[in-house]
């Protein structure tokens, strides 16, 4: 070993150095020729267009003025396409009989029967038989027992006392409007999840069909569902309790179709030995088999129910939800905390019990008198009888008249103002230097940025990462954003996302990777994503506005402190499931625990956490139309909120899938790029 | 012989992008170039099988052997892709889906390697689950049931639900539910292997004197040749898809096919396996003085009185008539020889 040490060492350094960093150089590259060479390039290529995007003959070609007459327009813009499709469903009879809208709002109006049956239960009472509703206290007791009995008494006290706060703040009637639009909603949607998922795993073929349309229907913000829900249906309760199922439903019927066909092979055969019918399989089989797993669809449809039904104050759905638009809008701050503190801890309860029910596990009974055998039950039946009993003797246990509950909204407001007042000097730095010096840049830098460049760099992305298929794919996301007419409104979108999701990851990155250096942290920081995780997006803006007030700075903070969830959590646990056998080798080699950090789990966790990062661009695509309602920006979110406000369903729905294409780009690419590494890292 | 139970003739299962054309291609005769060269892979070749009512056969193999594969076939709950499988008489593979579920219902019962039972269950309906599908009425399934989780062990567990229940037990339900229906055949695949060593041979003495209760005709799959020896009546060895050889135990040790047979009969105790007759010499002459040995004695149990002479030991059949001679040296090297 004298003198021998290799010659190859010297030349690979600076080779494989080169080598690592090939694709930041051809990104500063481009850059460089971008702001070089932007001048060169003509009219067309930098901005799409108008001739192109209004001028789009191809359903007059598809279709001919025979079958669509409201198609005919010649050279019209994709708005127009599908404004031409709702006026058809809207205008044309099927079978001379029926409009589809009278077909859609025909459906919607089932929907009353048992929104109203809900209403009466909790909050009016069956006023045709004189029937009061139930007492507040019965209410509450109910809801504990039900926590007891699911995970123990800790639930159950919380689950109450979520249920009284409500009542003692006087929120009584938005809280148990809101409630009961999600036990009415959430159980529809599981079943509509449930009967997609039982027949895509019938048919091949409907699954694969189904799958995308599941995907994009994932991506669509909000108003995507919101405002053709307004056409259809109309302003107004019920179509939020419709906007709410549609956009609950996907993540159960996916849940559905992994949890059936994640039934272990051997439980099926023993199915089969024992002699079941096909149907026996499915009901006797096959769904109770997967019951914990499509618990935790449960559980999702639930909480995204209770986000929408949140959002669908927009379209007129009562509730909660409605009250703190209204505050908001008046920046009754107070008052609007009061509400959202209502929302969060029905959030929490929710998302607890109904995680409590899907971890239950079965457990025997042993004989004996039916109290024992069934303590919960006869709980329940007492609390009820007691609770009933006691709103006779004492009316105010039945419903707390409004002279009783108490508002701590000038509290409220008086800290809101100590906060604000405290706060306003360190954050004035935000206020007076982010703009001019970061956000103003890149919003020009994203504005001029020609389109032909972004598709090109997608397009190479793609092929890069997943050959032609893939590259065809965002091609023609990113197509249908050019010819759609609102390239510049997207751009200024991107770039609020960019420069939030970079904020997040900034911000978010360091916390998970020291919450996962120590398990105590790890537990306080899951902990904390998993509560805030549970609120519905609206929530957010209330702390936002309260600091920043309205803009820009407040619509890229909503979206940092909405969407800054999935990169912690992603990040500390990539880290944390790094193989514990390869950090014992790593320790056995004698590194420190920084070198174990950054030279072993580091690497084999920055899949996941890229993952992380493109959930938080999805959240960021959520919150930045949600947040356009305080940004005033000339984006995505404007000509959305425009699009509600003229009932113009065609261009809502062009908008949203605008969204949904700029999100299901990033997604598609940062997903071939984590599962590549990840095969190369054999981590599959 | 009896009618055999099952009958399989010229069984193949083959994986791959087109199985049937494939195997008809190469005139049920691919070698293992074609496979290779072809993409498919062969479960199980060209495989016969016969079995004999009331008779335990073990088919043992390493994992990917082919051993589930053939099981799987036999009850077609994996469809094979040439072949036949004539069950009492009618070839299950012409068997509409509404026969099988026929058969299976009544006729053959599986316990399987994970034991396979529905964690929403308890105990007692896991049992009855099977006479449930047929639409027996409650009543009398859970009598029956009641009735097989005695005979198993499981008295008093009745309302526990597989969660709550150890490994062993949680085979015991397996068992029992398999037997609910009583059915004719009786399929075991690894049934034992994920318990711990000690439960094993607790439950394998549990299912021979379950077998002496009920005389079922039992295939049952294993990779644990101790399992083997001491529950088989006869074995069938496979090797990457075919059966290598079919036979006693005794004849394996002492007649291996192949050079795969003799690699894995090495190291079994031979002493409690061979008996005199398959180790001794021909007689030569009359009978010796001094004790004899009977022909069908274990090795091992009369290894000592052999070993402790100078000359042959006679060996006599059950009626007293000399059949062999035993030597020192036969015992010696029968019990010590490495098997080559």
């Amino acid at each position: 070993m004298t003198g021998t040490a290799g010659p190859a060492l010297p030349t690979a350094g600076p080779r494989s150095a080169w080598f690592r960093l090939r694709w930041p150089l051809v990104a500063a590259l481009g850059v460089v020729f971008l702001i070089l060479f932007r001048g060169t390039l003509p009219d067309w290529a930098i901005t799409p267009p108008e001739l192109w995007t209004t001028n789009l003959p191809l359903p007059f070609l598809i279709f001919g003025d025979a079958f669509f007459p409201a198609l005919t327009i010649k050279g019209s813009s994709v708005a127009d396409w599908f404004n031409g499709i709702v006026i058809v469903l809207r205008e044309h009879e099927i079978f001379g009989l029926l409009t589809f809208r009278d077909v859609t709002r025909g459906i919607a109006g089932l929907i009353v029967w048992p929104l109203n049956f809900s209403e009466d239960l909790l909050i009016s009472g069956f006023s045709d038989w004189e029937i009061p509703p139930i007492p507040w206290v019965v209410t509450s007791a109910l809801a504990g027992i039900l926590g007891w009995y699911l995970r123990g008494w800790g639930l159950g006290l919380l689950a109450s006392s979520c249920i009284a706060y409500c009542a003692v703040f006087g929120k009584w009637e938005l809280a148990m409007t809101t409630l009961s639009l999600v036990l009415v909603t959430a159980p529809i949607a599981i079943l509509i999840g449930l009967v997609l998922g039982i027949l895509a795993l019938k048919w091949r073929r409907f699954e694969r069909a189904l799958w995308p349309i599941l995907n994009l229907m994932q991506s669509l913000p909000h108003f995507g569902y919101l405002i053709p829900i307004v056409v259809f249906v109309g302003l107004g309760h019920k179509a939020g309790a419709i906007a709410t199922i549609l956009f609950a439903l996907p993540p159960m019927a996916k849940i559905t179709i992994l949890g059936l066909r994640g039934v272990a092979a051997e439980v099926l055969e023993a199915g089969v030995m024992a002699g079941c019918t096909r149907r026996q399989m499915l009901w006797r089989v096959r769904i109770p088999a997967a019951r914990p797993t499509l618990m935790v669809g449960v559980n999702q449809v639930i909480m995204q129910c209770l986000a929408m039904v949140v959002i669908s104050a927009f379209i007129g759905a009562r509730g909660l939800g409605i009250d703190l638009l209204f505050r908001l809008q008046t920046l009754q701050l107070g008052r609007a905390l009061e509400s959202g503190i209502a929302i969060v801890l029905m959030a929490i309860a929710l998302d607890r019990l109904s995680q409590a029910l899907s971890e239950k596990e079965p457990v025997h009974r042993q004989d004996g008198p039916f109290w024992s055998v069934h303590p919960y039950l006869t709980a329940a039946g007492l609390a009820a009888a007691a609770g009933i009993l006691l709103a006779y003797l004492v009316p105010e246990a039945g419903q707390l008249p409004r002279e009783m509950t108490v508002t701590l909204a000038p509290q409220w407001d008086l800290l809101i103002r100590g906060v604000v007042s405290a706060l306003f000097e360190p954050l004035s730095f935000i206020r007076e230097y982010l703009p001019p010096y970061v956000l103003i840049p890149i919003r020009t830098f994203f504005e001029q940025l020609p389109w032909t460049v972004f598709l090109g760099a997608a397009g190479l992305c793609g092929w890069v990462l997943g050959g032609w298929r893939l590259a065809a794919l965002v091609g023609a996301y990113v197509g249908f954003i050019v010819l759609s007419g609102w390239w510049t409104e997207a751009m200024v979108t991107t770039y609020l996302v960019f420069v939030a999701v970079v904020i997040c990851v900034i911000f978010g990155f360091p916390v998970g990777v020291w919450a996962s250096r120590r398990d105590r942290r790890t537990r306080v920081v899951a902990f904390l994503c998993d509560t805030f995780q549970t609120f519905p997006s609206f929530i957010y803006l209330i702390p936002v506005i309260m600091l920043f007030q309205v803009g820009t700075i407040s619509q890229i903070m909503a979206i940092v402190v909405y969407a800054s969830i999935p990169v912690i959590r992603y990040t500390y646990v990539g880290l944390r499931a790094v193989p514990h056998s390869m950090v014992e080798a790593a320790i056995s080699s004698g590194c420190t625990p920084s070198q174990i950090l950054w030279k072993v789990r580091m690497p084999l966790a920055f899949p996941e956490i890229m993952l992380g990062v493109n959930q938080t661009i999805m959240f960021g695509l959520f919150m930045v139309m949600i947040a356009g309602f305080i940004g005033g920006n000339f984006d995505l979110a404007r000509e959305i909120f425009k699009a509600k406000a003229q009932n113009d369903a065609g261009l809502g729905l062009l908008l949203a899938l605008c969204v949904a294409f700029l999100g299901l780009t990033a997604d598609r690419l940062i997903s071939a790029w984590a599962s590549r590494r990840k095969a190369q890292l054999g981590l599959t | 012989m009896a009618e055999p139970v099952i009958l399989c003739r010229g069984l193949w299962k083959i994986y791959g992008p087109e199985p049937a054309k494939f195997l008809a291609r190469h005139d049920s005769k691919p070698s293992p170039e074609q496979f290779e060269q072809s993409g498919h892979i062969g479960a199980v070749q060209d495989v016969n099988l016969d079995v004999q009512p009331g008779e335990i056969l073990v088919i043992m193999g390493l994992s990917g052997s082919g051993k589930s594969t053939i099981v799987r076939c036999l009850s077609r709950l994996i469809e094979p892709t040439h072949g036949q499988v004539i069950f009492q008489g009618t070839d299950l593979l012409k068997a509409t889906e509404k026969e099988m579920i026929e058969i299976r219902r009544h006729k053959m019962g599986m316990v399987f390697q994970n034991f396979a039972l529905l964690p929403h269950r308890t105990v007692i309906d896991n049992v009855a689950f099977p006479l449930e599908v047929q639409g027996v009425d409650r009543a009398k399934r859970h009598e029956r049931a009641l009735e097989i989780i005695e005979l198993v062990g499981l008295k008093g567990r009745e309302k526990y639900y597989p969660r709550e229940l150890s490994g062993g037990q949680q085979q015991r339900v397996g068992i029992a539910r398999s037997l609910a229906v009583e059915p004719d055949v009786w399929f075991l695949d690894e049934p034992f292997s994920a318990l711990d060593p000690l439960i094993r041979r607790e439950m394998q003495d549990e299912f021979l004197r379950l077998q002496n209760l009920l005389h079922k005709t039992i295939i049952f799959i294993t990779h644990d040749f101790d399992e083997t020896v001491r529950l088989a009546d006869r074995i069938a060895i496979m090797y990457e898809g075919r059966i290598v050889q079919l036979g006693t135990a005794e004849e394996l040790v002492t007649k291996p096919a192949t050079d795969y047979v003799r690699a894995f009969t090495r190291d079994i105790p031979k002493a409690k396996l061979l008996t005199v007759a398959s180790v001794m010499g021909p007689a030569d002459g009359e009978r010796t003085d001094g004790p004899a040995v009977i022909d069908d004695q274990r090795i091992g149990d009369v290894a000592g009185l052999v070993i402790g002479r100078d000359k042959p030991v006679s060996v006599v059949n059950g009626s007293g008539n000399v059949v062999g001679s035993l030597t020192r040296q036969q015992v010696v090297d029968a019990l010590f020889a490495d098997g080559s």
